[in-house]
């Protein structure tokens, strides 16, 4: 837990204190009251969350939200086959409630051999404490404050910045609480407060809008208001003047603010879910390569402050730090107890998602910052911004809308909307290039912007 | 009218009644304080889902909770409590006033019911079924998509219902209940061919119970062919969407003529003009759309609606989360903007009526405009005739989903089965891709309308600012003489 000078509006885990108090309190209850149902096993998580959100616009106070979310789930098993209920009540006579329908329901559902928790001897027993909480001020004076400061200054940077969609500041903080029928519980706090704007910028008859935001658990290590208006007008302005090309096969450049998605996909691609179900476009590729040999991906669940960190997952098991790619081979999959079963193998620790990744290229293939990727690439397009769905985990066909900038002799020529890129992500990851040391701090990937070989570009 | 069974529910049982809410607006509404409303919700939602051939999980959710917002000209000061009770409802009006200067009192005007027509039933559709029913209804759709062709591999079913009661009352005297239920049924299948797998999905839903899944409906649109159970209908929309993909080719890259399907492929409208015909994006004068009222902003002969008030339909409402009724709001017409979509705030703002489409995810989020169900009308062509009109383009009947920036109006959507068109005639299956283009241009470049409107089978969620909705999208098969198709060919 970090300390920071005590002052009326800041944070403290005191605060949160009852609260917590209360939750632990309507798990044990729930608990207790599955045993007493009959439950041969069950399960309970609780996630709280309490803060604020202001946003401004065009120099004046717009909304003003207090929020305030929690719920509890239960999960109840009759030998193989389960059922679940949450309830945003935590009252004692709704947790009654909410167990009751779950205990119903497993009545219902069929056997499933892979059913059940997590083995007892996996559970975060003595996890450590992570540092996720840092206090901060939560008042909506200073909450105001930031986002006017911001706003200010968004719209003060050039004429053709006409309009603003707002800016936005939100400071939360909560717990997590997790406990099943092996004894095991488990509970942290944690914060995240993040700071955004949007300005929208005028040439002509043409509108454009983007926006920059800056995000962290410690408040500490925040963009400064101005650093964070300064970016997102500066982007803005960038994209005006916007045109389609014309249709080629070209490399590309994805930003390190999107490098995120694609390695989000590889995630997707070989979580236990899609695998069993083969609906990956990566099965039976444990060992193999994937990516180019100069690319590690680590992951370390610990990482203070980091906004993906975590002592245990959804089911109570211990996280660690792994490798999950190395020399550009997959060293893992990403298990839940379920999907292990399903699998013949032993859970990753990977129920609810994945642990902040660090996405490491060998020196070689690491180019200093954008600018030198760009010269790296010569010839292409810099995606900065990407629309719609359109991956498909099943076969990892990818086409996606795009917007950035075209290059040329590596040095930025113009503005680019209205395309589309395509390709197969699998042929992607392998025609990796490079990438720059300008990594993303605001994902839970954390990844600098990555050069692709060869993208089909579908313009004019 | 005030449900007496809403009333019941989410006041009586909660220590509250109408005086209560009464004073709690009179609280709020003095000094700058231009308007304030309170939103009472409960919900129960249910989910059943099959893999491998058994039922192995179920969900059952509650949620109950109260919104209370204060306006003050541009401002709103929102809180929200996870419990409805009389201290919840002082303490979330307090925090909600807190935006605003205090002053000399107003007069909150007599609550009176919003009177309005009811487009669903009141009963609970999670009771509609006995469980061993629901669980038989899973498992006759695993059956018969296993049976459809062996290389079925995988099948997944899911099953959901929703039941809400709202109840909002508001200083402007408004006072106003609704019941709604929502179900919706979904079959998705993995078919796996020489080692290529591909995936097809079918489903549909609106505000009715679980008995509107054994309803017979027909194969073909003219009403022949053989009849079946809808449920029976989605899992062989499945597997033919799987099987076919699994002969496509790649799609082709550039700009060419689309042809798009009837019904759900209507999301092109969601996107590329429902978006930016939302009130709140039209006054900020964040839109592509905006300061163009009345200018031609598509083809002649293009007319669009965002219709609230159908029955029984996914995206309908009997009143708004404001309470203002549902309406038939014509949005563009024989090519012309004609109107916005507008919950209160930015109606009062802009000086135009509420159009009721003040809408919210839940008590726990503020309204906003948004679409209710929203299609054009059907011009005179048939299918037949606009796809002989292509030389080289491409036929998309089935979309994924779509995104839009309102501000440059450059929107995407995806096709998840599209065909290529040669010399007017449908040949080749392709894999999916992304089209893109510019809301304003796409409708100028609309040359043909068919005559075939049909709405989407109740699969919609919209998503703005983080809240989801249920909406409904339509539309007759349309002609667009260019567009960006994202292939790789």
């Amino acid at each position: 837990m970090a300390t920071t000078k005590t002052s009326a509006n800041l944070t403290a885990p005191e605060q949160l204190q009852p609260d917590l108090d209360r939750a632990l309190q309507a798990l044990d209850e729930a608990l207790a009251q599955a045993k007493k149902r009959g439950a041969s096993a069950a399960e309970c998580a609780l996630a709280h969350s309490r803060g604020l959100s202001v946003s401004t616009r065009l120099n004046e106070v717009e909304t003003v939200e207090f929020n305030q979310d929690g719920s509890l789930g239960i999960t109840v098993y009759r030998g193989q086959s389960k059922g679940s209920a949450s309830t945003s009540d935590l009252s004692p006579e709704a947790v009654a409630i909410a167990v009751e329908k779950a205990d119903a329901i497993a009545r219902f559902t069929q056997a499933d051999s892979c059913a059940g928790l997590a083995d007892k001897e996996l559970m975060a027993f003595g996890y450590p404490e992570p540092e996720l909480f840092y206090a901060a001020d939560q008042s909506p004076e200073y909450a105001t404050e930031q986002a006017l400061a911001c706003e200010a200054v968004m719209l003060s940077v050039d004429d053709r910045i006409v309009n603003s969609d707002g800016a936005h500041y939100s400071s939360h903080c909560g717990f997590r609480v997790y406990g099943n029928s092996h004894g095991f519980i488990g509970h942290y706090m944690s914060s995240r407060q993040s700071l955004s704007c949007m300005p929208i910028a005028k040439e002509g008859e043409k509108m454009e809008r983007d926006y920059a935001y800056t995000v962290a658990r410690n408040p500490a290590l925040l963009s400064s208001p101005e650093a964070v208006a300064r970016e997102a007008a500066a982007t803005t302005l960038a994209r005006l003047g916007a045109r389609s090309i014309p249709t080629c096969s070209a490399p590309v450049i994805f930003h390190s603010d999107l490098a995120h998605h694609l390695f989000g996909s590889f995630a997707g691609a070989i979580s236990g879910g899609s695998l069993y179900r083969k609906s990956s476009f990566l099965l039976d590729h444990l060992g193999q390569p994937i990516f180019p040999d100069w690319l590690d991906i680590h992951e370390d669940p610990l990482i203070p402050g980091g906004l993906a960190s975590s002592p245990f997952d959804h089911e109570g098991v211990v996280t660690q730090a792994r490798d999950i790619v190395q020399n550009g081979v997959l060293e893992t999959y990403l298990l839940t107890s379920y999907a292990a079963r399903k699998l013949g193998m032993q859970t990753t620790g990977h129920a609810g998602g994945i642990h902040n990744w660090r996405v490491q290229p060998k020196a070689s293939h690491l180019d200093a910052d954008l600018s030198a990727l760009c010269k790296r690439m010569g010839r292409g397009l810099l995606v900065t911004e990407l629309m719609g769905q359109g991956v498909n985990m099943v076969t990892g066909d990818y086409s996606r809308g795009a917007a950035g900038f075209w290059v040329e002799n590596g040095e930025i020529q113009f503005p680019v909307s209205e395309v589309t890129i395509a390709g197969n992500l699998k042929q992607m990851f392998q025609q990796m290039v490079a990438m720059a040391d300008d990594v993303d701090p605001r994902h839970g990937v954390l990844s600098g912007s990555v050069l692709v070989e060869n993208m089909k570009i579908a313009g004019a | 009218m005030i449900d007496t069974q809403v009333a019941e529910h989410l006041l009586h049982s909660a220590d509250l009644d109408y005086s209560a809410l009464q004073q709690s607006l009179q609280s709020m509404y003095n000094g700058s304080v231009d308007y304030a409303d309170i939103y009472l919700q409960s919900s129960i939602h249910e989910a059943w889902v099959l893999e491998d051939s058994i039922v192995k999980s179920g969900s059952f959710n509650i949620e109950r909770g109260l919104g209370v917002r204060a306006v003050s000209g541009e401002k709103t000061g929102f809180a929200y409590a996870d419990s409805i009770d009389p201290p919840a409802l002082k303490r979330a009006a307090a925090a909600a006033r807190g935006i605003a200067e205090q002053g000399v009192e107003r007069k909150v005007g007599v609550l009176s019911a919003v009177q309005h027509t009811p487009l669903y039933g009141v009963d609970n559709p999670l009771d509609s079924l006995a469980e061993p029913k629901k669980i038989a209804l899973l498992q006759a759709m695993d059956k018969r998509a296993r049976a459809a062709d062996p290389r079925i591999k995988e099948v997944s079913v899911s099953l959901t219902g929703s039941y809400e009661h709202v109840l909002v009352a508001a200083t402007d005297g408004t006072l106003a209940s609704d019941v709604r239920p929502l179900v919706r049924l979904n079959c998705s299948v993995l078919a796996e061919q020489n080692g290529r797998r591909e995936r097809g999905s079918s489903g549909g839903g609106g505000r009715v119970d679980y008995h509107y899944f054994m309803q017979p409906v027909w194969l073909d649109t003219d009403g022949k062919g053989p009849e079946k159970q809808r449920f029976e209908s989605y899992v062989d929309e499945a597997v033919r969407q799987a099987l076919i993909m699994l002969e496509a080719q790649p799609a082709p890259a550039g700009s060419m003529p689309v042809v798009l399907g009837s019904g759900w492929p209507g999301v092109l409208l969601h996107e590329a003009v429902g978006h930016g015909l939302e009130g709140d994006f039209n006054r900020k004068g964040a839109s592509s759309y905006s300061g163009r009222m009345g200018e031609q902003v598509a083809a002649k002969g293009i007319t669009i609606v965002d219709d609230g008030t159908i029955s029984n339909r996914r995206g309908s409402l009997s009143v708004d989360d404001e309470g203002t009724p549902t309406q038939y709001n014509t949005l563009i017409e024989d090519g012309r903007l004609v109107g916005y979509m507008q919950d209160k705030l930015n109606a009062r703002l802009m000086g135009v009526a509420p159009t009721g489409n003040g809408r919210r995810e839940s008590y726990a989020h503020l309204p906003m405009p948004r679409m209710t169900n929203t299609y054009m009308l059907g011009g005179d062509k048939t299918p037949e005739e606009i796809i002989a009109s292509v030389k080289r383009g491409i036929y998309a009947p089935q979309f994924s989903g779509g995104q839009v920036d309102i501000t440059s109006g450059k929107f995407v959507f995806s096709a998840s089965e599209a065909y290529l068109i040669e010399d007017g005639k449908i040949t080749a299956p392709l894999k999916g891709a992304t089209l893109i283009g510019n809301g304003p241009d796409a409708m100028s470049a609309v040359s043909m309308v068919g005559n075939d409107l049909a709405l989407d089978t109740g699969i919609g969620v919209c998503g703005k600012d983080g809240q989801s909705v249920p909406v409904g999208v339509g539309q007759p098969t349309l002609k667009i003489d260019a567009m960006t198709v994202g292939g790789t060919e």
